[in-house]
């Protein structure tokens, strides 16, 4: 007897939700960063999930896309953290506001 | 001949174009010149042959239409450019392009050097293309296109040497005022324009001129359109109230006085009066409003010139008057003694300019006529050529002016304007006595310049043009002899011209009479006056030099009065300038555009300015934030989509 699709959707929303609360509420800039990954496999596995209930391999298909980009953007957004690090000497993302009025 | 006559106006465009576009590269001050007068004397033996062919005609028959092209049709209005030759712009196109030619010659000798001189050319050619438009367009929209450009150009050429200090200002200041006050003039005459296409539903003189003979409309429309087209020539001619930019006019290079602010262009007016007669002839009322303002800026300027000293000022206002002479003419109706006087004054006037001219070249630019005296011996022709002026536009027979003057005085007299006339015979002996003054102070007598000058003869090319003149002003009087003397073919002047006025003189309604024996009469106080009028100058100013200025002394309140030209300008300073610059100033300036416009276009700024300084407080930097909203953002509309599904 197959797993039922709930567990499956049940698991990636909150895996979803744990992402989300990471880059709420987190203050290391790392952490978030690893936050926003950990939202983007909740959409994977949801998008596997369906694929397979569906019989329709797209959806896996699309899956590798994601993690090819979400690898290109981890390695230039570990660059862009580097490079802040360096020039504030800190990781917290409360004390990098620049970007305002 | 007379289907090239669209030549006469080409040519000198082309003249134009040559020497506006390629005259600053041509170094050589012949070829500029000899375009620029070259092109005028071949428009003038154009027009001479149309002449010749016209005159082969039957009287009734003497007018061809040349048409060009379609140049508006608009609604009802269908405008060609075509151009009207017929008695009347035949003799205006001689003037212009005839006196016209001798001035272009002149210039020649009295420009050389000038570092402008293909700029002086362009702009004259310029002018006499206008001019050309103006006296053969077969319609008001073409009469006024050369009625603009003949402005624009006589803008050009008073302001000629724009930086050149002239009375209180530059030529520059005099430029302007010449333009404004005549703007004020066209502002009349477009409103005459209009009216007239509201009442006739054209503007082509083939169909106006008919359809105001024939058409039942009340006088009181005729009124308003001879009122406003008048405005137009009181502008253009110089006539009171709006006579103070000639004198003014006088800035620019002589030639240029003598050719648009004598000869030509301040005629339009009369002109444009004499062409639209029958619109006239139909609104007595303002005839006799004409030859009252005519008769009146006559004796006015003339009193004027007896007491200045700028010997171009003086001839500015014999301008004036001699224009009032014309006004005064096609007020009382003698349209043809008008035109006439047109012709005459053309030559006599042109001379009195050019010789001037020659006196200012020989005496280092200097102007006033109480530092020459004793010129005669230096200057035998413009001596020569300049007292023949002198002695026509005092009306000396048998010289041109008198016969012009006289047909205007006899027919003011025998049309019942008893009054007008009496004015027009003191204007008569003013002119005598101020213009030999002019003569006696300038030629004759004892010599006032220092040592430093020395007077001498113009060259051929200024002294052969006023050689020329002076054989016309002598002569150009016999092509208008009286009925009285010349007996059964009458005036031939009239004659010719009297096919254009004729619906017009049918229209008029003449009081007085005719009779030979009280014109003669009259002819003869006129010629004695005049006589005892130069009499009187001789004695003033070369025998008895105190007289003049012991009676300058005893009146002396009269004498400033007339010095300052009545202080018109004054007047007219402190009536409309002032008031016009001040309320530019304080109201237009200082509260509509600083307070009201930049208010509200700076105040909107200030507004947005101060409404976002205050929101983008929001903006924390903090992107923990954004992304809260952002969450909240997409939450809501998720919600929005499921409970709307």
């Amino acid at each position: 007897m197959p797993i039922p699709i709930e567990y499956f959707l049940v698991l990636s929303a909150f895996m979803f939700i744990t992402g989300v609360a990471g880059v709420l509420t987190r203050r290391n800039a790392i952490v978030v960063f690893m936050s926003v990954e950990l939202m983007l496999n909740s959409a994977n596995l949801t998008l596997v999930t369906f694929s397979s209930y569906l019989g329709n391999p797209v959806g896996q298909l699309f899956v590798f896309f994601v993690m090819t980009v979400a690898a290109a953007e981890a390695a230039v957004g570990l660059a862009i953290i580097i490079a802040l690090f360096r020039n504030k000497l800190t990781m917290n993302i409360d004390e990098i506001n620049i970007l305002k009025w | 001949m007379i289907h090239y006559i669209y030549l006469t106006i080409l040519l000198p465009l082309l003249g134009f174009l040559v020497n506006g576009i390629f005259g600053s590269r041509i170094k050589n001050e012949k070829i500029i010149g000899w375009i620029g007068s070259g092109t005028i004397g071949l428009s003038f033996l154009i027009v001479v042959g149309a002449f010749f062919q016209t005159l082969a005609l039957p009287p009734d028959d003497r007018k061809t239409i040349v048409t060009l092209f379609n140049w508006l049709n608009v609604g009802g209005l269908n405008i060609n450019v075509s151009y009207q030759v017929d008695q009347l712009s035949l003799v205006m196109a001689l003037i212009v392009t005839g006196v016209g030619f001798i001035i272009h010659v002149y210039s020649i000798g009295y420009m050389h050097g000038d570092i402008g001189f293909w700029r002086f050319f362009s702009y004259m050619n310029l002018f006499i293309f206008a001019m050309m438009n103006l006296i053969l367009g077969d319609n008001f929209v073409l009469l006024f296109l050369g009625w603009e450009g003949v402005g624009l150009c006589s803008y050009l050429l008073i302001g000629f040497w724009y930086d050149k200090n002239f009375e209180k200002g530059t030529t520059g200041d005099a430029a302007k005022k010449a333009f404004i006050v005549n703007r004020i003039g066209d502002f009349g005459f477009l409103l005459g324009m209009f009216l007239i296409y509201l009442t006739f539903g054209s503007l082509n003189f083939g169909e106006v001129f008919p359809r105001a003979a024939s058409f039942n409309v009340p006088v009181s429309t005729f009124n308003f359109i001879a009122l406003f087209l008048f405005i137009g020539a009181i502008g253009k001619s110089a006539q009171i109230p709006l006579f103070v930019w000639l004198p003014d006019a006088m800035a620019g290079p002589t030639p240029v006085s003598a050719l648009i602010h004598a000869a030509t262009m301040v005629t339009a007016g009369v002109y444009m009066v004499a062409r639209c007669s029958i619109i006239f002839a139909c609104a007595p009322a303002i005839l006799t409003v004409i030859a009252v303002i005519g008769a009146f800026t006559a004796v006015f300027a003339a009193s004027i010139g007896l007491v200045q000293n700028d010997i171009k000022k003086i001839l500015a206002y014999s301008t004036i008057s001699q224009l009032g002479y014309m006004i005064l003419a096609m007020g009382v109706g003698a349209f043809t003694s008008g035109i006439f006087h047109i012709m005459t004054h053309a030559c006599f006037k042109a001379i009195l300019f050019l010789g001037a001219g020659s006196v200012i070249h020989s005496m280092f630019e200097e102007q006033d006529i109480q530092h020459f005296g004793g010129l005669k011996k230096y200057m035998p022709q413009t001596y020569f050529t300049f007292l023949i002026a002198a002695m026509a536009i005092s009306g000396i027979p048998p010289l041109s002016g008198f016969f012009s003057k006289d047909d205007i005085l006899w027919n003011t007299f025998a049309n019942g304007h008893i009054i007008l006339w009496f004015i027009g015979i003191a204007t008569a002996l003013l002119t005598a006595f101020y213009m030999f003054r002019l003569y006696f102070l300038t030629f004759e007598g004892k010599e006032r310049f220092g040592h430093n000058k020395h007077p001498h003869e113009s060259p051929k090319l200024m002294t052969i043009p006023l050689i020329v003149l002076a054989f016309l002003s002598a002569i150009g009087g016999f092509i208008g002899i009286p009925a009285v003397f010349s007996g059964d073919h009458g005036n031939l002047f009239e004659r010719w011209l009297e096919p254009v006025f004729k619906s017009a003189n049918s229209k008029l309604v003449i009081y007085g009479t005719h009779s030979n024996l009280g014109e003669i009469v009259l002819m003869s106080v006129t010629v004695i006056g005049a006589a005892f009028a130069i009499y009187f100058a001789r004695y003033i100013y070369l025998k008895n030099p105190r007289f003049a200025l012991n009676t300058s002394q005893k009146f002396k309140g009269f004498y400033n009065l007339l010095l300052n030209k009545y202080f018109v300008d004054e007047l007219y300073n402190a009536a409309i300038v002032n008031p016009i610059e001040r309320g530019s100033d304080r109201f237009l300036w200082r509260f509509t555009d600083i307070t009201v416009i930049d208010g509200i276009v700076n105040g909107t700024a200030s507004i947005i300015n101060y409404i976002s300084g205050k929101i983008r407080k929001i903006q924390t930097g903090v992107t923990q934030f954004y992304a809260v909203v952002m969450m909240l953002g997409i939450v809501i509309a998720l919600f929005w989509i499921i409970t709307s599904l």
